[in-house]
């Protein structure tokens, strides 16, 4: 059962369910990859219901909110995306800030890369899949066959249901008419609590980041253009590494560094150890 | 065009090209400690903003408590208690909307 989604993280690699115990060549059945990667693919869909919901309260066009669920496909851009516009953000500051949350995404292409070896002619329609979800499916996979299996079942799977939960979550909200009056309104910061709460459950460097984070950009907010208090929040990111690089400097028998513990969660290499365990 | 085309076009662009960068580019040339670490901090910072952002902002330049920080309080006990995403996201809806009718 997977939990507290993946729009933004990798799931632990336990919620992937374990391998039928492989044979000796190290393959993996491909009924088994397929069940984890539909089981990921369904779970993670459904949710573009809310991001359907929150287009609709942002005054997005039903046509907008499903624009985005197509082409953009990568969630927290998403959110923060119409986010930022529903506060009046200049648009280009509102998109500054969703690519920066993309930005993980090249480096799951980057660990994606060595182990698809896909043609050059299949990249750029790869390439609309390396998300989140489809890296934690496809990177904790034993070999070249099963890791493109998973790559492409969770990908495709994913997108058809979050882009048929998107419309189908505009369209609903549209409906309804005034979406603040049913708390929808609220559904935009709830997904970014819960895409949030896993980080914070992983080390002191998530939460200083996020306190710190938090705090200069609600601090801003009455001094600087709307759109930019997020991206003033990205100065919490170099303060922590300055902090924790120093308090290790000064400290050399610390057990854990910060810089252990930030250099988690983006990377999916930390998914790779699993499969040393099967 | 309106404005919100555009953002939502230029975000789509960007959005593919950060993808494709890392399915094309030679390992080692994004592949540092620190950029890395940056990377992976940076959606934390952003986040925490947002969720605080869209809980207290009023307009351009407003800050304000009402309906929204209730659900807000509600969505962070059910993220605690792990509740499933969608779970998350219902409960929050649902306290704001309850403190709304009831004020």
């Amino acid at each position: 059962m997977r939990r507290m989604t993946a729009l933004s993280d990798p799931p632990a690699p336990s919620t992937v369910p374990p391998a039928a115990p492989a044979p000796a060549t190290g393959a993996r059945p491909d009924r088994a990859v397929i069940r984890d990667s539909l089981g990921v693919g369904v779970a993670v869909g459904v949710s573009g219901i809310a991001f359907g919901v929150a287009g609709t309260t942002a005054h997005l066009t039903v046509w907008q909110t499903c624009a985005l669920s197509l082409l953009v496909f990568t969630g927290a851009s998403q959110f923060a995306l119409i986010g930022a516009l529903a506060a009046g953000a200049a648009p280009l500051a509102a998109v500054v800030g969703a690519l920066f949350l993309g930005v993980r995404n090249a480096f799951y292409g980057l660990r994606l890369a060595e182990r698809l070896e896909l043609p050059r002619w299949v990249r750029p329609v790869a390439a609309q899949t390396v998300i989140d979800e489809t890296a934690a499916v496809a990177l904790v996979q034993p070999d070249r066959r099963s890791t493109r299996l998973g790559f492409f079942v969770t990908g495709a799977s994913l997108y058809l249901i979050w882009n048929a939960t998107t419309l189908a979550g505009a369209l609903g909200a549209d409906a309804l008419g005034d979406p603040s009056r049913y708390g929808l309104d609220v559904a935009g910061p709830a997904v970014f609590l819960a895409l949030l709460a896993p980080r914070l459950r992983e080390g002191g460097a998530e939460r200083a980041t996020a306190l710190l984070g938090a705090v200069l950009a609600l601090a801003a907010v009455p001094l600087v253009p709307a759109g930019v208090p997020v991206l003033i929040a990205l100065a919490a990111v170099p303060v922590v590494l300055l902090l924790g690089s120093r308090r290790n400097r000064a400290g050399a028998t610390a057990r854990k560094t910060v810089g252990t513990a930030a250099g988690t969660t983006a990377d999916p290499q930390r998914n790779l150890p699993k499969e040393d365990g099967r | 065009m309106n404005t919100t085309w555009l953002a939502i076009l230029g975000t789509a662009a960007g959005c593919y090209g950060l993808k494709l960068l890392g399915l094309s580019v030679p390992t080692g040339l994004l592949d540092r400690p620190v950029v890395r670490r940056f990377a992976a901090l940076a959606p934390v910072a952003l986040l925490a903003a947002l969720t605080a952002l869209q809980t207290f902002g009023q307009g351009t330049h407003g800050l304000v408590l009402d309906a929204r920080a209730a659900g807000l309080a509600a969505a962070g006990v059910a993220v605690w208690r792990r509740a499933p995403f969608l779970v998350v996201i219902v409960v929050a809806v649902a306290v704001t909307a309850l403190v709304r009718a009831v004020g």
